[in-house]
């Protein structure tokens, strides 16, 4: 199962602190760096590319046949309380790191022009939101884990506060707020293990549960899931904890816009897989028909209000809600293909709505309004732009061949094994994700031009082509050769489901 | 063996100038864009051939095995880990792989498609040439084949959804292709969002397949369900087959989805032809045919599936009898005769839908075509009141468009005669008593075919001319790029009908004896249940020298020949504001068939809700207004009241603390005591006269009190 089995390279051990840090050690070398607005771009530029090719260090040497964490390293760090420094990556988390790594040098060329004003202070928080982010899917120790969570609010809650548009104090502190309440209770829940367990580890602590070690913990089970629950139900947005999200999506810059939708919101499920599967599979079963309920309503729910939005990135915001209800329902089934599609959905989801976001902050520089109703006849004068958006329109209705279907499919075919009318329910969902987004393409981009002004809008220009080029690309591959990443994905998810495999078999009388 | 061996080839080869057209197209000369993309059909279409003519020697060493060829695992893992959970708890290995397969009826659909695709990327080289957007338009139609291919060799449901929905976005970008039209992008998304239902239903029957045989292969499906395990009339087996039909119902525009199909109609001509007549579909036809061996267990869903295709050939014909715009009522017609096909296969008859499907391909695409140099000669005019006396001005259109209205009218010996009258002689005999009703109505049908077919042809070609004035000195015969597919068409709707020409007259019907592998079984499981002496497939040919045979093909060349009758009597002359029989007879049934039922406005109330009820929208748009007040009032307002009420509680807080924790306990004991010792202060005022007042008033005072005393 562990580290002895496996030859490691010497890279191994440091490099999960390396891809966390170095984003963090760029941010204070910026601090010291003079006012220059263009160095401090491509400054940011470079570390994040660099972080990105180191973290390609991940899936190239994980030892894809091997279940259990890799790349660990686990040092003790504060003594009392028993704070462990401890890092490491199953193939769930270490994509979920290389999707962060992925999008924030997208993030940086994507801001490139948008932000004129404290730059430098931009850039800065953008590094530091990277580390947050990255630190939450690697960290083993739970303080450490809930030490990178909130970390993550203040540069995010910065961002939508400091640079967005609008009411964006109203969202930045709706944000901040609404999340960080909901965490208070997973601290409780974090703090309950302590006391009984004396470690934060979390391996230590799922050995003393899966071993009965832990005194009362019957009773207390189901408040201590649910503790986790909350704080991670309002982070995916599940419904109908989902309000805060499409506020501080419409005032966030794009950027944020971009990271909030696309990895930000993955550490809500991912959390749930990690922790709530992890360590409470009995209550994670016995609760399993809410809340896949909940994601049913959330990927209906989501899907109608997003087709009456008059305003582009609310309607992307809601779509968000509806995939991420798939995400939820494919971890609550409790099956390979469920827990396999929900991580490829996680993934799918980060790229190609990190695009449509992208492709929406485009057209904001362009015109400063995202009202649907504004536009109109845009493939005219953008083509390309219209080529683009229309290319990852389809990878995220689930166009085959695209990376949207994969996860769907997958996802789907796990909640129809699990029970026949989640899998039903949850396939309407293919025709809800059509008709909101074509609807918006035919409104946006087909047609005559209704307003003059956006006649003459330019298409393009390389630094965009660029950003939007490996978008793309990765929708594309991940849609025809799935494989290079449900390989890394599939043992993490046999290692999740093992207790449920147990119970499985009770069950079934095997 | 290297064209079966690299058989992935065929459908890669347009994905190739597809792409190019993607990357390079803008840049490229409307020449080097015909080449690229016409000859990637085109070698499709030699490769094509060349791999079928390999399979027959293939076929000879293995009798009965079909082809199958693995590029890579796509979906599913390596080590075969992830798994299905199948319906009694064990675990059977979810795998998709992009794998081809080659039988009889993939051979067919893949003759046809490429060869008539070929013809068709011909012919838009000439029709599309004054059309801005020429690279896009190609590259479209290479992508479309590239889905169409994969739909047809793939070896599991999962590649074969691939190219399924695959040609369902073609189909949405060349609907959508003139995007300045707003009728032809909303067309474009209804047509894509219908779809999806289909497409959902299909979803969920792959789902139900994988749970119940946990497998999602074709041919591993095939084998199961021919195990003899399952027994006829499964349940489950039902379920999925119906689901598998719901798809099929989207995509080849069946009742009630057929909506999308007319509406089509707002592409090019040429893809009209071949996405919405010739190939896409007919996908639906080929995805039963291809699950045959799951069907035949669900009599059930064949029953349905009977009913459903015969009332959409008759709906869907009566439709068409009325229509003036000339693409609308081939449109209809293609939709009545894919019903047609799903009445054959509905009652057992695979071999004779795929018949149908084939014959059609040629002819309908031949129709359309000519349709389209009918427009092109007409500089755009669709409007058939606004035609006649066009024969001598483009004659060959005229003429290879009458070979097509014979064919689809099923005159003999014209294609679709053959494979017309096969299906109705297997509706009439599959099963009898009530069922005879399937016969009846697919007879009307014929009758209705040939009316508004003949009406067509009257109307456009022969009457008075009616165009108006600017429109006539520009009538022209198309260009050859145009002419030639044709006539090449022309020749196939004349002579493809013969490969099946029937036992009954002498023939030996190749086409169904070449299908034998792949529906044989389904004649054997016909045979155990007992109906089999009158059902289905090939074999039974021989017995079809039942003298009724002879009586119904009599009957039904009648029909077709009435149908000419009554068109000839009608439009002969028709002049400026000719009459309509119908409107004439009954003004009420013209009106509702030339609204088509009204159906689009009934779906527009109830379920997209683009039109309001007495001001109230309903349908999924009414969900969503519904929805999105809900959440920015009942739940973002639960959000923000939990907010209101936290600051409204710190507000009264704060004012608690300032007045009564402050201000009455705290300060409340100081101000009273300040005020009780306010009479003491008088005394301490630190004013020095004051003092010397007061010891003054105290001395007169002592002094007059003594004094006094």
């Amino acid at each position: 199962m562990n580290l002895h089995s496996v030859e490691m390279d010497r890279w191994s051990p440091i490099i999960l602190t390396l891809v966390t840090f170095i984003p963090l050690a760029g941010a204070l070398l910026l601090l010291s760096l003079p006012r220059r607005d263009r160095d401090i771009r491509v400054f940011s530029l470079v570390v994040t590319l660099f972080t990105f090719v180191l973290s390609l260090h991940l899936p190239v040497h994980l030892h894809r046949a091997q279940a259990g964490f890799q790349y660990e390293l686990d040092r003790a760090w504060i003594p009392t309380p028993n704070i462990h420094y401890h890092l490491g990556v199953d193939g769930v988390s270490m994509w979920l790191v290389v999707l962060t790594t992925f999008l924030s040098p997208l993030c940086v060329l994507i801001s490139w022009n948008s932000i004129h004003e404290r730059v430098k202070e931009f850039f800065i928080i953008l590094l530091v939101l990277e580390t947050a982010l990255i630190g939450v899917f690697v960290a083993l120790d739970l303080f450490l884990f809930y030490f990178f969570w909130e970390a993550t609010l203040i540069p995010m809650a910065l961002l939508i506060g400091m640079y967005g548009h609008g009411r964006k104090v109203y969202a930045a502190v709706k944000f901040f707020m609404y999340t960080m309440i909901a965490s208070v209770f997973m601290l409780a829940a974090i703090l309950w293990l302590y006391a009984k367990v004396g470690s934060f580890d979390f391996v230590t602590i799922q050995n003393a549960i899966r071993n009965g070690q832990v005194a009362n913990f019957t009773g207390a089970a189901q408040w201590l899931f649910l503790g986790f629950f909350i704080a991670f139900a309002v982070k995916v947005p599940l419904f109908p904890f989902h309000t805060w999200l499409p506020d501080a999506h419409v005032e966030a810059p794009t950027a944020g816009s971009v990271l909030l939708a696309g990895v930000l919101l993955k550490m809500g499920t991912y959390g749930m897989l990690r922790f709530n599967l992890g360590l409470f599979p009995d209550q994670a079963r016995a609760n399993a028909w809410w809340v896949m309920i909940l994601a049913l309503i959330g990927i209906v729910y989501g899907a109608l209000v997003a087709l009456v939005q008059p305003n582009m990135k609310k309607l992307i915001a809601y779509s968000s809600i509806s995939h991420l209800g798939f995400v939820v329902l494919g971890i609550f089934t409790f099956t390979q293909a469920g827990l396999d599609g929900a991580t490829f959905v996680m993934l799918a989801h980060g790229v190609s709505t990190g695009a449509l976001f992208m492709l929406a902050g485009i057209l904001y520089e362009r015109r400063h309004t995202y009202e649907i109703l504004e536009f109109g006849g845009l493939a005219s004068s953008m083509p390309v732009y219209a080529s683009f958006f229309l290319f990852v329109v389809l990878a995220s209705v689930g166009l085959p061949l695209l990376n949207g279907f994969v996860g769907e499919f997958l996802v789907l075919s796990g909640a129809f094994q699990a029970r026949a009318i989640y899998g039903i329910l949850g396939a309407t969902g293919i025709i809800w994700s059509a008709g909101y987004l074509l609807w918006m393409y035919q409104r946006v981009f087909y047609g005559k031009i209704t307003h003059v002004v956006n006649e003459t809008l330019p298409d393009l220009d390389p630094r965009e082509r660029i950003a939007l080029l490996p978008a793309a690309a990765a929708a594309l591959v991940m849609g025809v050769a799935p494989l290079l990443w449900l390989n890394a994905i599939d043992p993490a998810v046999q290692t999740a489901l093992a207790p449920f495999a147990q119970l499985a078999s009770k069950v079934v009388g095997q | 063996m290297f064209f079966l061996d690299h058989i992935w080839l065929i459908p890669l080869l347009p994905a190739l100038g597809a792409a190019i057209m993607f990357f390079f197209g803008r840049k490229l000369q409307k020449a080097t864009v015909s080449a690229v993309c016409v000859g990637a059909v085109a070698m499709a279409f030699v490769f094509a051939c060349f791999a079928v003519w390999q399979y027959t020697g293939y076929a000879h060493d293995n009798p009965g095995k079909p082809f199958e060829k693995i590029a890579y695992t796509w979906m599913g893992t390596d080590t075969d880990h992830m798994n299905y959970v199948k319906r009694d708890g064990t675990l059977a290995p979810c795998h998709a792989d992009a794998g081809f397969l080659l039988d009889p009826l993939s051979a067919i659909w893949l003759l046809f498609v490429t060869g008539v695709g070929t013809l068709i990327h011909i012919y838009s080289t000439g029709y599309m040439a004054h059309e801005g957007g020429y690279y896009r338009f190609f590259g479209y139609l290479n992508l479309f084949m590239f889905s169409m291919l994969t739909l047809i060799l793939g070896n599991n449901y999962v590649l074969m959804f691939v190219g399924w929905e695959g040609v369902g976005l073609c189909s949405y970008l060349l609907i959508g292709f003139y995007f300045h039209r707003q009728s032809a992008t909303t067309a474009a998304n209804k047509a894509f969002i219908v779809n999806r239902i289909g497409d959902a239903g299909f979803l969920l029957g792959m789902f139900t397949i994988a749970w119940y045989f946990g497998s999602l292969r074709l041919t591993e499906i095939t084998h199961m369900a021919r195990s003899g395990h399952f027994a006829i009339g499964d349940p489950i087996i039902t379920a999925a087959t119906l689901l598998l039909f719901v798809g099929a119902c989207g995509k080849s525009a069946q009742l009630p989805l057929y909506v999308w199909l007319p509406d089509a109609m707002e592409g090019p001509t040429p893809v009209s032809a071949l996405i919405h007549a010739a190939t896409m579909v007919t996908a639906g036809v080929y995805m039963v045919a291809r699950s045959n061996a799951l069907f035949v267990l669900a009599p059930g869903s064949m029953k349905t599936m009977a009913f459903i295709g015969a009332f959409t050939a008759l709906f869907a014909a009566s439709i068409a009898l009325v229509q003036n715009d000339i693409k609308r009522v081939l449109a209809y017609s293609t939709v009545s005769q894919l019903g047609y096909m799903f009445l054959a296969l509905g009652v057992g008859a695979f071999a004779a839908g795929a018949f149908h499907v084939f014959t059609h391909a040629f002819f309908k695409a031949l129709l359309f075509l000519g349709a389209g140099s009918v427009i092109h000669a007409m500089s755009g005019e669709q409007d058939m009141r606004n035609m006649g006396d066009l024969h001598r001005r483009i004659p060959i259109t005229h003429w290879t468009m009458f070979i097509a209205t014979f064919a689809i009218a099923g005159i003999p010996p014209f294609a679709g005669f053959f494979s017309k009258d096969e299906i109705l002689w297997q509706a009439w005999s599959s099963e009898g008593g009530a069922y005879r009703l399937l016969w009846l109505v697919g007879y009307g049908t014929a009758l209705m075919t040939a009316f508004y077919m003949f009406r067509l042809m009257f109307l456009t070609f022969h009457g008075q001319a009616r165009m108006s004035h600017e429109v006539e000195p520009h009538i022209h015969e198309s260009p050859k790029s145009m002419t030639v597919p044709l006539i090449v068409l022309a020749i196939c709707a004349v002579s493809a009908g013969w490969l099946g020409w029937p036992h009954s007259l002498g023939g030996s019907n190749r086409f169904e004896k070449f299908l034998e592998p792949v529906f044989a079984r389904e004649a054997e499981v016909f045979q155990a249940e007992g109906k089999a002496a009158q059902l289905a497939a090939g074999r039974k040919e021989e017995e079809h020298t039942n003298p009724m045979e002879y009586f119904l093909m009599a009957f039904s060349i009648a029909a077709a020949v009435s149908g000419f009758g009554m068109a000839w009597k009608a439009y002969r002359d028709a002049g400026k504001g000719y009459e309509e029989p119908i409107a004439a007879a009954t003004p009420q049934v013209y009106a509702v068939l030339l609204n088509k039922y009204y159906v689009d406005e009934a779906y527009d109330y109830a379920f997209t809700g683009r039109r309001k009820v007495k001001g109230v929208r309903l349908g999924v748009m009414g969900l969503g207004d519904a929805s999105s007040w809900f959440d920015s009032h009942v739940i973002d307002g639960i959000v923000n009241g939990w907010g209101r009420t936290t600051r409204l509680f710190g507000t009264f807080s704060s004012w608690w603390d300032k007045w009564i924790i402050d201000g009455l306990l705290v300060n409340g004991p100081a101000i009273l005591s300040r005020m009780l010792s306010y009479p003491l202060r008088l005394l301490q005022w630190g004013l020095v006269q004051w003092y010397a007042l007061v010891m003054v008033i105290g001395l007169v005072g002592f002094v007059f009190y003594y004094a006094v005393r």
